[in-house]
């Protein structure tokens, strides 16, 4: 939402990320893709150059994009196996009490945050 | 495969007992502003989801600019909502590459990096988003004469 901001407002934007359904529900202008868990959208933890070609690759859609939304999905890879997909946010039956916990915990801080004045 | 993230939060949220899911953002129609000078004539900033003043307490906190001559040596992410099972964010420049634009910058590929970079924080509300951390992020670009905007979301 910001980028789109942005270029109401005369500023070209490219967003790198990986969250490539939110982006695109979004409708942002320019997207380059990373297919990378989710902390790292630039490349790998200390793999200069795969960032810096993510940042070159980036640049390069902004100079050859012609409309909205204009969205590229890099070459790289996190790893041969994609077993790391499944865990983010994954649900096992023996998770239930958990998760249930920490949606208590969550709904009660916000509850006292509020009760703070601490909201906007 | 590409992971499907707004069902994956929608399963969890629900999973943790929230009646409601949470209505992520949805347009049909997409702004754009081709690129007005080259980009070896263009100012280059970054957007960051990556918190610089965690002490601001997370249900205040709004967005900011800040100079890149004092970016912190680690941004605080822990409050983040990344893959933290699979990666980590000790190397700031996997969500963060100022040192690449630098040198982009040096070699001539990009203008100048611009004075400030703009902190945008992952906001529960949609129309704290709208409403005010969009139009500070758009005025202090516009203050810095930015041209481009790099906008890097953990």
């Amino acid at each position: 939402m910001t980028a789109r901001a942005l270029e109401q407002n005369g500023i070209s934007t490219v967003v790198i990320g990986s969250a490539w359904d939110i982006l695109k529900s979004c409708g942002t202008p320019r997207v380059l893709y990373n297919d990378l868990p989710l902390g790292n959208p630039v490349g790998k933890p200390f793999d200069r150059s795969m960032q810096s070609t993510t940042l070159r690759s980036a640049l390069q859609l902004l100079t050859e994009a012609s409309q909205a939304p204009t969205y590229q999905v890099s070459p790289f890879q996190w790893a041969e196996d994609p077993e790391w997909k499944q865990q983010f946010m994954e649900i096992k039956p023996e998770m239930h009490a958990t998760l249930r916990k920490m949606g208590d915990e969550n709904r009660l801080e916000r509850k006292t945050n509020k009760a703070q004045g601490l909201f906007r | 495969m590409k992971i499907e993230y707004i069902k994956r939060t929608r399963d969890y949220y629900r999973a943790q007992g929230f009646k409601q899911d949470y209505q992520w953002a949805s347009n049909n129609q997409t702004p754009f502003q081709p690129l007005l000078k080259p980009l070896t004539d263009s100012v280059v900033t970054l957007v960051t989801t990556a918190v610089t003043e965690p002490d601001i307490p997370k249900p205040i906190r709004a967005a900011k600019s800040y100079s890149f001559a004092s970016v912190p040596k680690a941004f605080e992410t822990s409050e983040l909502s990344w893959d933290k099972q699979t990666t980590h964010t000790r190397d700031r420049s996997s969500y963060f590459p100022m040192e690449i634009l630098q040198d982009l910058a040096a070699e001539g590929t990009i203008g100048a990096l611009a004075e400030r970079y703009h902190f945008v924080p992952t906001e529960y509300s949609q129309s704290n988003t709208i409403e005010k951390d969009a139009p500070a992020t758009v005025n202090a670009c516009l203050q810095d004469a930015v041209d481009v905007a790099i906008l890097i979301p953990l």
